[in-house]
């Protein structure tokens, strides 16, 4: 069954919305990149809750007009006039007030939204209403997806990507070094309304799939999933697009294998398994590589100390370093220094000098720079470097008993 | 403070301002309701090194952005070479106040460099070959090359300043603003900065510098421009920076001993 709605033969619904949601996923993942990015990811929220009013709105002036309520342009239309009026609202109170810009989001996001239920309510109880489903676009409703409604997401999708792909560098100077974007001569404040503006235009493709209230998800999971993988801004603007895309078909394929699973809901979760998948297991980034790096540079230390208390001829009491040195054979079980270990004790001591001299002479600057008390020396000077620092410190020295 | 002003003005009329890297006038940028910096007064001389000194909060910085239109003043003008600033953007390089930065954002020193090259690369071009070679090479008059591919995180203070720069000589400009280049920066970091800063002035470009280190002022800068909320001074070092334009910028800020030092410094 799994198998049908991957390879897209689980019928012609299923196959337009797991099309659609891939479009939509790529295009959220790719503009949420620069939210994400200029640090806004929250505006997002904001502008999917203001969506709702114009939803309603849009459904009782075309009832009015005689019109069938549920034209999905119209409807689509009237959210995107009352995301932008939110948007204007949270720019003006950011820009002209002391609110600082979680405020906005907070006072734009609930006050659309309590006002968006309210005309819900009320077209509910209207005759025309109950069969509008529009409680469908809070979080997404697949089930009835025609051809002319992945159409519009198709064509809308591609459509904001073409639009962040020409601006893409003036998105990301602006996400970086906002100052010298304008002392460039960038119009700073219309860059980032025009970032705002096509995050919206994703929120309002997103409404038919996701709904309102988790599209969110969508422009904020893939970044955040692509940033553990690269440092390069570009790459994460691809990866986040294909991390975005996959999940939105293999969520879409997951939700159509199994009667009653919700699309939008099932997309979330998956892109947020990805996320999870990466957090543990990123290079570098990821928690795991973490907890190694500390687990290592620990040992390290470790041995070091270990070696240095066993050159000079002091008793060990850490349980883990006398762990460690009997393991690389440094110490016998009794505590007592091997003769190999004796030697790698005085080589140990025998470094920390050299270092002295690194650290205390001017033309070894740059490898001073180096010194983290564990490195070995011969791993940044060369065989004559260390002879001729040797002949300064004087002969070999035995090690204390 | 009147004097003051009135003897640079002779050498302003001297120089002309029609054609000045950078003139300002009557400029009075105010956050809230108290002036940072109240009706002043600037004309930068061609192809040398102007370091604007004042104490902690005196505009300085105030003065450079709004300069380059980064905070819209309450009033004045700004003319870049004789024309208005929309004009001349492309002649100018600023180079930022480090910390204006998220140092955790993904991109390397290159990418950095490239930046400066937006100009060159449109909305749509490609990076290529020629524009990698130009990053690399201002990379390199920093002594930056080998740190091409590090994220601008695992820098320290002194290597990330030095990118900031090597970015402002991507973009082959003619005037260079500079905000405390060597705020926090280590000695290496100070003289390949100050190498670069020559080179420029060598090649006729015309450096602005905020600069907060008044013992090197006389080493490193031809000109002067001192300022606290209004100018103060203008003019070359040795008119300008004096004990006594020092004790009217400073105020009783600044330890008689700290000025006898800098008198003495200057001969």
């Amino acid at each position: 069954m799994l198998w049908d709605a991957l390879s897209l033969q689980l019928g012609y619904n299923a196959t337009l919305v797991a099309i659609g949601a891939t479009l939509l996923g790529v295009s959220a993942g790719v503009t949420g990149t620069f939210l994400f990015l200029r640090k806004r990811a929250l505006v997002s929220d904001a502008i999917s809750h203001a969506t709702l009013p114009g939803v309603c709105l849009a459904f009782m002036v075309l009832v009015a007009f005689g019109g069938d309520g549920r034209n999905l342009i119209g409807l689509l239309l009237g959210s995107a006039i009352s995301a932008w009026v939110g948007l204007l609202c949270m720019n003006w109170l950011t820009r002209h007030t002391r609110l600082a810009e979680d405020a906005a989001i907070g006072a734009v996001l609930s006050v659309f939204f309590g006002f968006g239920i309210v005309l819900l309510t009320v077209i509910q109880t209207m005759g025309v209403g109950r069969q509008a489903g529009l409680e469908g676009f809070l979080l997404g409703s697949t089930a009835g997806m025609l051809w002319a409604d992945a159409l519009i997401i198709a064509v809308g999708g591609a459509a904001t990507l073409g639009l962040v792909m020409i601006i893409r560098r003036p998105m990301m100077l602006v996400a970086f070094d906002p100052e010298y974007a304008a002392a460039r001569g960038l119009p700073v404040h219309r860059i980032d309304l025009a970032m705002m503006g096509l995050v919206m235009a994703v929120t309002v493709v997103g409404l038919k799939i996701v709904g309102l209230i988790l599209i969110v998800a969508l422009l904020i999971i893939p970044p955040v999933t692509a940033r553990f993988w690269t440092n390069r801004s570009d790459y994460v603007v691809v990866l986040s697009g294909l991390a975005g895309g996959l999940a939105g078909y293999l969520g879409a394929a997951l939700s159509a294998s199994a009667p009653n699973l919700p699309t939008g809901p099932i997309i979330v979760l998956v892109s947020f398994g990805f996320f999870v998948l990466s957090l543990l297991l990123a290079p570098t980034r990821g928690v795991l590589a973490a907890i190694l790096r500390h687990v290592r540079f620990q040992r390290r230390v470790h041995i070091r100390q270990g070696l240095l208390a066993l050159a000079q001829g002091q008793k060990i009491y850490e349980p883990l370093t006398i762990r460690l040195l009997r393991r690389a054979g440094v110490v016998r079980a009794d505590g007592v220094a091997t003769e190999a270990g004796k030697a790698c004790a005085a080589k140990a001591l025998r470094d920390e000098k050299r270092w002295e001299v690194v650290r205390a002479d001017q033309a070894h600057e740059a490898t001073a720079a180096l010194y983290d008390g564990l490195r070995d020396i011969e791993t940044v000077l060369t065989r004559d470097q260390i002879a001729e620092i040797d002949r300064r410190i004087g002969g070999p020295q035995g090690v204390a008993t | 403070m009147l004097e003051l002003a009135t003897v640079q003005g002779v050498s302003l009329e001297a120089q002309g301002v029609d054609d000045s890297p950078l003139a300002i006038r009557g400029l009075t940028v105010s956050y809230g309701q108290k002036p940072a910096v109240f009706s002043v007064d600037m004309t930068v001389q061609r192809g040398g090194m102007t370091a604007i000194i004042g104490p902690n909060g005196a505009g300085k910085s105030t003065l450079l952005k709004a300069a380059l239109g980064i905070v819209s003043p309450l009033s004045g003008q700004v003319t870049v070479f004789g024309q208005p600033l929309e004009d001349q953007r492309a002649r100018i390089a600023y180079v930022p106040q480090r910390a204006s930065v998220d140092w955790d954002f993904p991109t390397r020193a290159i990418d950095v460099v490239l930046m400066g090259l937006s100009r060159q690369l449109g909305l749509l071009g490609r990076v290529r070959a020629r524009h990698l070679d130009r990053a690399i090479e201002c990379l390199n008059r920093v002594g930056m090359r080998e740190f091409a591919d590090r994220q601008i995180g695992q820098l320290s203070g002194g290597q990330q300043q030095r990118v900031f720069l090597a970015r402002a000589l991507a973009q082959d400009a003619d005037l260079y603003l500079l905000d405390e280049p060597f705020a926090g920066v280590d000695a290496a970091t100070e003289k390949a900065i100050i190498a670069v800063l020559k080179s420029l002035k060598e090649a006729g470009k015309t450096v602005v510098v905020v600069h907060h280190d008044l013992a090197t002022v006389a080493d490193y800068f031809d000109h002067v421009f001192l300022i606290n909320t209004r100018k103060i001074a203008e003019g070359p070092v040795a008119e300008a920076f004096t004990a006594d334009t020092l004790q009217s910028a400073y105020g009783g800020r600044l330890a008689t001993a700290q000025i006898d030092q800098i008198s003495r410094a200057l001969g």
